[in-house]
């Protein structure tokens, strides 16, 4: 049996790329492997998606009508359970990870390590704190079960080239009725790639001046690919939707490229970037704190700059 | 806020942690044990005074409610639970500890509060920007084994009942709970107000309450030790280039656009 247990991140259908990262660092904490865990009303083709992975051990599935929408107050009782003979309990430190596993890590008495974005000793790990202006160390206790979020732009998908056995639970565990799904809206952007699995991002701050504007930069993103990011000063005026904000209390990503139109670069901002291979910045502001962090920087007008892009890379 | 909502909500719960200010650039400690906090501006951690914001809102939308600010902390912490009586709470505690409290003990914590309190409705922020944890609403919810709705965009009362729009990485999510809930406040919930002289004034006269944490009774014993603080690795320097030419050259260059 592995000692790590990961709990898939998935929309139903498709596995979450989420949980391929959280194994990669599973595979730092044991290279045995990892079990993964799916909770769903249907798990079948996420468990076959997880199963492919490579360093998956066996994939637990537990599949029960209350399970369709990830409610945190649902699925924590039954991880709580699948957990009790694991070491480690892993899970993404996205909006499902973070909402759930606090949830789990209470229920088992013990606390979580957030943002888990380094091994650095069977019990010892790495996490930014401050928006990312310091790294802790932090250690668990011998005895304890390690609970973690982890920071999944730190770490690489793990491989396919897996075929885990996959074993179907029950468990016994009494599902509250006091919390209920309504509905999920969702920005609408699917016709683009993922913001949090993009080999290019590109994304608007303020300085984009309004929604219409985006529009330069959604052209852009359709010809080469990229997906589409902003600020939170662009999200609060309404230019667009939540679900694209990077940063401290957004996404925080890792493409391999990362172009910042009109933002200006607070840390908050910043610390949703650093993992990025190659920042581009363009600003007006010769001053302005992005360039700071910018591999490449460009002081110009973003609206000559972006029709001018758009010619050359297309 | 919508008219003619039967109120059920009598006595809620905020909760307050102080923190650096979020306007601060934070210096570490040359032991490495911590950030410096000595003659540094504190504040109330932005996401907390969100959801004092958002009790406030309710209280004035409809039927009288009391509001209760509670804070974990050393005495200093009095500083922003004063603030928060400005704002409009009603009475505030604070519980003392001159210990760092990691989320689960404060989630210990607050519940023997709400033990005694029995609030309909506890707010706090969905992360406190010091440590970034994210949890202590998700541990006291399960603790109190209650609901909980994280990282809320929009909280509706009725009925006894919570239905709370969330921001979650797919776009937004609508959840219904039941009440006493636990609900972790996200930053496009409101705008909180600024605090006018006068309240200050009048906030002095506000009871403010102190017992210790120790006094609780439960376990204070760390679940996660924290060994050491270090600054982040650095970027390396890059290059400003001229033109969108100059751009797209150095591009290529790095083999991104053939
Ligand atoms: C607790 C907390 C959490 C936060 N979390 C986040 C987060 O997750 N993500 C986030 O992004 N922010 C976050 N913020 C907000 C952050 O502090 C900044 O306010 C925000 O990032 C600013 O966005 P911006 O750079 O788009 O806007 P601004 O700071 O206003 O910058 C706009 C920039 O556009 C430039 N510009 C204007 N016009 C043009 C033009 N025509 N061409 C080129 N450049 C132009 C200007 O020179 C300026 O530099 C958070 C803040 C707090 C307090």
């Amino acid at each position: 049996m592995s000692k790590v247990l990961i709990v898939a991140e998935h929309s139903g259908n498709q596995l979450n790329q989420s949980t391929a990262r959280c194994l990669s660092c599973a595979r730092e904490i044991d290279p045995a492997g990892a079990d993964v865990v799916v909770f769903g009303s249907n798990c079948g083709e996420v468990a076959h998606q997880a199963a492919a992975l490579e360093g998956v051990a066996r994939v637990l599935t537990v599949e029960r009508e209350e399970n369709q929408a990830a409610l945190a107050a649902i699925i924590a009782p039954q991880l709580a359970v699948i957990a009790a003979d694991h070491d480690y309990i892993l899970g993404p430190s996205t909006t499902f990870g973070k909402d759930l596993m606090p949830r789990t890590a209470a229920l088992l008495g013990v606390g979580q390590v957030s943002d888990l974005m380094a091994v650095t000793g069977p019990r010892q790990f790495q996490r930014p704190v401050y928006a990312g202006n310091a790294i802790v160390t932090v250690e668990v206790p011998e005895g304890l079960k390690v609970v973690a979020t982890v920071r999944t732009a730190s770490f690489k998908p793990a491989a396919e080239g897996g075929a885990a056995s996959i074993v179907p639970n029950q468990v016994a565990a009494e599902l509250p009725a006091h919390t209920r799904f309504i509905e999920l809206r969702t920005g609408g952007g699917d016709a683009r790639p993922d913001l949090q699995t993009a080999r290019i991002v590109l994304s608007g701050g303020r300085g984009v001046g309004s929604g219409e504007n985006f529009k330069l930069l959604f052209a852009l993103a359709d010809r080469i690919g990229a997906a589409v990011g902003a600020s939170r000063a662009a999200v609060d005026a309404g230019f667009v939707p939540n679900d694209m904000q990077v940063g401290q209390t957004g996404k925080i990503i890792a493409p391999e490229v990362y172009f910042a139109f009109g933002i200006s670069g607070a840390i908050q901002h910043l610390t949703g970037i650093k993992d990025a291979g190659l920042i581009v910045a363009v600003n007006k502001d010769p001053e302005a704190s992005i360039f700071q962090v910018a591999d490449i920087g460009l002081v110009a007008d973003l609206f000559e700059v972006i029709p001018a892009l758009d010619k050359k890379l297309g | 806020m919508g008219e003619n909502r039967e109120w059920n909500v009598k006595k809620i719960m905020v909760c307050l942690k102080r923190v650096v200010d979020y306007n601060v650039r934070i210096r570490l400690r040359p032991d490495g044990s911590g950030v410096v906090t000595d003659g540094v501006k504190m504040s109330v951690n932005p996401f907390d005074e969100i959801a004092l914001e958002e009790a406030l809102r309710i209280r004035e939308g409809g039927s009288p409610v009391e509001i209760l600010v509670v804070s974990i902390g050393p005495a200093d912490c009095q500083q922003q639970l004063r603030t928060g009586l400005a704002m409009g709470a009603d009475r505030a505690l604070l519980i003392e500890s001159d210990i760092q409290v990691e989320p689960l003990i404060a989630a210990k914590a607050i519940l023997k509060v709400i033990e005694r309190e029995q609030p309909d409705l506890v707010l706090l922020g969905k992360q406190a920007i010091d440590d970034d944890c994210n949890q202590t609403g998700q541990m006291l919810a399960a603790l109190w084994q209650r609901p909980q709705a994280t990282f809320a965009s929009k909280l509706e009362i009725v009925d006894g009942r919570a239905t709370v729009t969330r921001e979650v990485d797919a776009g937004l999510e609508v959840i219904n709970v039941d009440l006493p809930a636990v609900v972790t406040t996200d930053l496009r919930l409101n705008e909180p107000r600024y605090v006018k002289l006068p309240d200050i004034m009048k906030a002095k006269k506000k009871p403010l309450q102190t017992e210790s944490l120790a006094s609780l009774g439960i376990d204070l014993e760390p679940r996660i030790r924290v060994l050491k603080y270090e600054e982040p690795a650095p970027r390396q320097k890059g290059v400003m280039v001229a033109d969108v030419d100059a751009l797209v050259a150095a591009l290529r260059d790095k083999g991104i656009f053939n």
